[in-house]
C-alpha cells in the first residue's frame, strides 16, 4: 500500500513538473506569434522597416521557444499513457477525440507552416509568407482551444455516460462535452493571459534597450505596443478572471473555498482574507488579515449573503488549502501589479514622457517574467484546487494512475528533472542573449549558415565565422535584402 | 463500414507516415558523426530545418489518435514500455532543441550535434524496441498492463531496436542522396549502401525470429491457404530491396528514396499481416480496445475535414523548399 502511495505521489509531481514546464512555452509562444503576425501585418501595410526588423528580432526568440514547446509538448501527449491508464482508459472515449482535434487542426497547422515562416520569406515571396505567419498564430491559438476544453471537461464534466465497463462515454452532443460550463472563461482568462506574458516580456526587452538608449526608435516601437497591451488587457483580464471566480463558485465551490481560506461557514457575510497563514489541521487561518464581508460582496455582491465553508464538505474531498491559498494570492498580487504599469504607462504617455520615464523603464524590466510567475500561480490554483479528483467528482486522482513501480517513476522523474532544467535552462540563457542584443535596422531573420552561392556572393560571413547570423555584424551593415 | 477497422487503418497510416517522415530525420541525426563538422553539417541540417517539425507531429497522431479511438491499448502498451517511452521522449527533446541550439551557440556546436545525433539514436532505438515489446506479447489482466517494469527488454526487443536504426539511417542516407550534391552526395551513397545492407539483413532476421516467437504468427505466415494471400509480402519486399540498392549503384537522385520508402512500407504491411487482429497481441482485439462508435464517427468527421487539407500544405511546404539544399540558401 505505501509502496502504491509512492509511486502516485512521484507520478503526480512529475505530470505537475511536466505540464507547468511545458506551459511557459505556449503561454509566450501563442502570445509571440500574435504579435509576429500583427508586426508583419504591419509592415506590409505601412512599409516601414521598423516593423521587419522587430518581426527579424521576435522571429529569431521565437524559433528557440516554440522548439522547446514543441518537444515538451510531446511528452504531455504521451504522459496521460505512461503514468495515467486507469485515467486514459475511463476517459479516452470523452477526451481522446477532443486531443485528437488539437493535433488535427492545431499541431499540423503550426508546424506546417513554421518552416515557411522561419526560412521562406524568400521563397515564397511577402504576400503568402504572412499568411504562414497568420497560419502559425491561428494553429497557437486554436491549440489553446483544444486542449483546455478537455481541461475544463475535467473540472467541470457533462454530456457524458458511464458505461458498464466504467469507461465515460459521449453523450448525445459533443457540443455539451466541449463547450462544458467552465470552458469559455477559462479560455478566455487563459489565452488573455497569454497574451500578458508575452506584452510584459516585449515590454521588458524594450524598456532594457531604453534604458541603455532611449532614442532606439526600435526599443521604442516595441514599449509603445507592449504598454497599450499592458493598460487595454490587464483590467479585461481582470474581469474576466473574476467571471471565472464566480463560475468556479458555481461549480467548484470547494476550490473557492480554498482560494479564500474560508474553513468555516459565514451565515452572515463573509470576510475577504488578504493574507494569513492557512492551517489545515486546527481548520483555520492564522495571523488573517481580513476585510469583514468583502468577500460576500465580491462573489455574491451583497455584503450579508451566507457563505459556506470547508466545513460543509467531507474531509476526503477537500484540497490541500494552503498552495490553493497562496498561489491565488500570487496570481491575483501580479495581475494589480501590471494594472499599475499599465495606468503608469497611459500617464506617461498623455504626458508625452512614456520615453522618459526611467522609473517605468525599470519597474517594466522587473515586470518580464511576471506574466509566467501569474500564468503558473493561476495554473497551481485551478489544478490543486480540484484535488483530489482528476475528473472533478468522478474520479480520484490516487485511482487512476498506472501500475508502475515506484523505482521506475522515480527514475523518470530524476531524468526529466535534469534534462529539463539543463535543456530549457540552457534555451532561456540563449534566448536572454537574444534579447539583451540591441534591436537596430537591417535586424537579421533566422540564419542558418548560408552554404552555397549565397555566401561566395559576399553578403554573409561563412557558417564556421558566424552561424547565428547578427551576432558580430556592425549596426551599421548593409540591410539584409528584402524579398523580391 | 465497421469504424473500428477504418481507424485500425488510420492509426497505421499515421504510424507509417511518421516512421518513414521523422525517420529520415532521425537517421540524419544517427549518421550525423559521419558528416564533416561545417557546410556537410549545416546542408545536412539544412534538408530538414523547415520539415522536421511536421513530420514529428505524426508521432503525436499517433499517440494522440490512439488514445483517442484505442484507449486500451494506450493505457496498456505506454505502461508496458514506460522506460522505452521515456527515453524516447527525452531522445526527441534533445533532438529537437538542437535544430536551433547549433546555430544559436557556435562555441558548443559540437556539443550540440553530439545532443542531435544521441537523441536520434535513443529516440530510434526506444521506437524499435517498443515494436518489438509490442509483438513479443505484453500482460495484460483485466484492463491493465499486469507485467514488470523490464519485460520490454529482451534479445528480439534489442534486435527489433537495431532494424529500426538501420532502417532510419537508409532513410536518412537517401534523402541526402536526393538533397545534396558533389562529394557529399557521393558520402551519402556510401552510406546508403551499408545502411541498406544492414536494413535488409536485419529486416529478414526480424521476420524469421517472428516465425518462431509465436505459434500463431507461424501458422499465418507459412501454412496454407494463408501463405499464398501473404507471400506477395516478402517476394515483393526482396525485388524492392534489390532495385533500391541498384539505383543507389546507378547515382539516382531521389529513386533510392522512394523505393526506402516502398520497402518500409512492405515492412509495415508485413507487421499489420502479423498483428491483426490485435491492438496488443494475443491481449487486446481492436474491437476490445476500441472506443465506442460516437466517439469513432466524431473523429473520423475531422480526419475527413482536415486530412486533405494537411497533405496539401505538407506537400506545399516540401515543394517549396525542394531542390538541392543549398544552392539558393536558407533566409
Amino acid at each position: 500500500m505505501l509502496e502504491n502511495l509512492d509511486a502516485l505521489l512521484l507520478a503526480r509531481i512529475q505530470f505537475a513538473f511536466t505540464v507547468s514546464f511545458h506551459f511557459f512555452f505556449p503561454a509566450f509562444s501563442i502570445g509571440l506569434a500574435s504579435y509576429l503576425a500583427v508586426l508583419e501585418g504591419l509592415w506590409l501595410k505601412t512599409g516601414k522597416s521598423v516593423y521587419l526588423d522587430l518581426f527579424k528580432y521576435w522571429l529569431k526568440i521565437f524559433a528557440i521557444a516554440f522548439a522547446m514547446g514543441v518537444v515538451s509538448g510531446i511528452v504531455m501527449s504521451y504522459q496521460f499513457g505512461t503514468n495515467w491508464a486507469v485515467f486514459s482508459d475511463r476517459a479516452g472515449p470523452v477526451i481522446g477525440p477532443l486531443m485528437a482535434y488539437e493535433v488535427l487542426t492545431a499541431f499540423f497547422l503550426e508546424a506546417g507552416f513554421l518552416g515557411v515562416m522561419l526560412f521562406g520569406m524568400n521563397k515564397v515571396g511577402k504576400r503568402l509568407h504572412f499568411a504562414a505567419t497568420l497560419m502559425v498564430a491561428l494553429g497557437t491559438f486554436v491549440s489553446a482551444f483544444w486542449i483546455l476544453s478537455v481541461n475544463s471537461w475535467m473540472q467541470t464534466p457533462t454530456g457524458y455516460l458511464v458505461g458498464a465497463n466504467g469507461q465515460f462515454l459521449p453523450g448525445e452532443s459533443w457540443m455539451e462535452i466541449i463547450f462544458n460550463p467552465s470552458f469559455p472563461y477559462r479560455l478566455v482568462h487563459t489565452v488573455m493571459a497569454a497574451y500578458l506574458t508575452t506584452a510584459f516580456v516585449v515590454g521588458a526587452v524594450g524598456a532594457w534597450h531604453l534604458l541603455k538608449d532611449r532614442t532606439n526608435q526600435h526599443a521604442r516601437t516595441m514599449f509603445s505596443m507592449a504598454m497599450w497591451m499592458a493598460a487595454i488587457v490587464t483590467p479585461a483580464q481582470i474581469f474576466a478572471g473574476d467571471m471565472h471566480g464566480l463560475n468556479t463558485l458555481e461549480h467548484q465551490p470547494a476550490k473557492v473555498m480554498a482560494m479564500e481560506g474560508h474553513y468555516q461557514s459565514h451565515p452572515e457575510g463573509a470576510p475577504l482574507i488578504l493574507f494569513g497563514i492557512p492551517d489545515s489541521k486546527a481548520k483555520t487561518v492564522r495571523y488573517a488579515i481580513e476585510i469583514p464581508k468583502a468577500s460576500s460582496l465580491i462573489l455574491k455582491h451583497d455584503l450579508n449573503a451566507p457563505m459556506a465553508g470547508l466545513d460543509t464538505i467531507p474531509d476526503d474531498r477537500e484540497p490541500p488549502v494552503p498552495v490553493v491559498f497562496w498561489s491565488f494570492r500570487i496570481m491575483v498580487g501580479i495581475g494589480f501589479a501590471m494594472l499599475g504599469i499599465g495606468m503608469w504607462s497611459l500617464w506617461g504617455r498623455v504626458r508625452g514622457t512614456l520615453y522618459d520615464l526611467p522609473w517605468l523603464h525599470r519597474a517594466a524590466v522587473l515586470m518580464g517574467p511576471s506574466g509566467f510567475a501569474a500564468v503558473l500561480a493561476g495554473w497551481i490554483t485551478t489544478e490543486v484546487g480540484r484535488q483530489p479528483f482528476v475528473i472533478y467528482g468522478l474520479l480520484r486522482t490516487a485511482d487512476a494512475a498506472s501500475p508502475l513501480a515506484a523505482p521506475a517513476v522515480a527514475a523518470s522523474l530524476l531524468a526529466f528533472v535534469l534534462v529539463y532544467f539543463t535543456v530549457f535552462g540552457i534555451g532561456v540563457w540563449y534566448i536572454l542573449k537574444l534579447m539583451g542584443h540591441a534591436p537596430h535596422p537591417g535586424e537579421k531573420g533566422v540564419k542558418r549558415g548560408d552554404v552555397g552561392p549565397i555566401r561566395t556572393a559576399g553578403i554573409t560571413p561563412g557558417p564556421t565565422q558566424n552561424p547565428g547570423g547578427e551576432d558580430t555584424l556592425p549596426s551599421e551593415a548593409p540591410p539584409e535584402r528584402e524579398p523580391a | 463500414m465497421d469504424l473500428t477497422v477504418v481507424w485500425a487503418f488510420i492509426i497505421a497510416f499515421a504510424v507509417f507516415a511518421y516512421v518513414v517522415m521523422d525517420g529520415f530525420d532521425l537517421g540524419i541525426g544517427i549518421l550525423f558523426p559521419t558528416f564533416q563538422a561545417g557546410r556537410e553539417r549545416d546542408r545536412a541540417m539544412n534538408s530538414i530545418a523547415p520539415v522536421w517539425d511536421g513530420n514529428e507531429t505524426w508521432l503525436v497522431l499517433g499517440g494522440g489518435g490512439l488514445f483517442a479511438a484505442f484507449p486500451l491499448a494506450y493505457a496498456v502498451i505506454l505502461p508496458a514500455t514506460y522506460p522505452l517511452i521515456i527515453a524516447m521522449l527525452l531522445g526527441l527533446v534533445f533532438r529537437g532543441v538542437a535544430f536551433e541550439y547549433r546555430w544559436r551557440d557556435p562555441g558548443h556546436q559540437r556539443f550540440w550535434d553530439l545532443a542531435f545525433t544521441g537523441g536520434s539514436l535513443v529516440a530510434a532505438l526506444a521506437q524499435g524496441m517498443t515494436l518489438g515489446a509490442l509483438l513479443q506479447g505484453i500482460d495484460v489482466v483485466g484492463r491493465a498492463y499486469a507485467g514488470s517494469w523490464f519485460d520490454w527488454l529482451t534479445p528480439y526487443t534489442l534486435l527489433t531496436g537495431l532494424g529500426t536504426v538501420a532502417g532510419y539511417a537508409l532513410l536518412g542516407s537517401t534523402w541526402l542522396i536526393w538533397k545534396l550534391d558533389g562529394d557529399e552526395q557521393a558520402h551519402a551513397r556510401k552510406l546508403a549502401l551499408r545502411a541498406g545492407a544492414a536494413t535488409i539483413v536485419l529486416m529478414g532476421a526480424v521476420s524469421l525470429y517472428n516465425v518462431f516467437l509465436n505459434a500463431e504468427y507461424a501458422e499465418r505466415w507459412l501454412s496454407a491457404p494463408e501463405i499464398y494471400w501473404v507471400a506477395p509480402v516478402p517476394i515483393l519486399t526482396a525485388i524492392v530491396a534489390l532495385s533500391m540498392l541498384r539505383a543507389i549503384l546507378k547515382e539516382r537522385n531521389s529513386k533510392p528514396f522512394w523505393l526506402g520508402i516502398a520497402l518500409f512500407f512492405l515492412g509495415m504491411s508485413g507487421l499489420g499481416v502479423t498483428i491483426w487482429p490485435y491492438a496488443v497481441p494475443e491481449s487486446v482485439t481492436i474491437w476490445e480496445a476500441a472506443a465506442p462508435y460516437r466517439s469513432q464517427a466524431f473523429m473520423l468527421v475531422g480526419v475527413a475535414l482536415t486530412m486533405p487539407l494537411i497533405i496539401a500544405y505538407t506537400v506545399w511546404a516540401y515543394w517549396v523548399f525542394r531542390g538541392k539544399v543549398g544552392h539558393e540558401g536558407y533566409h
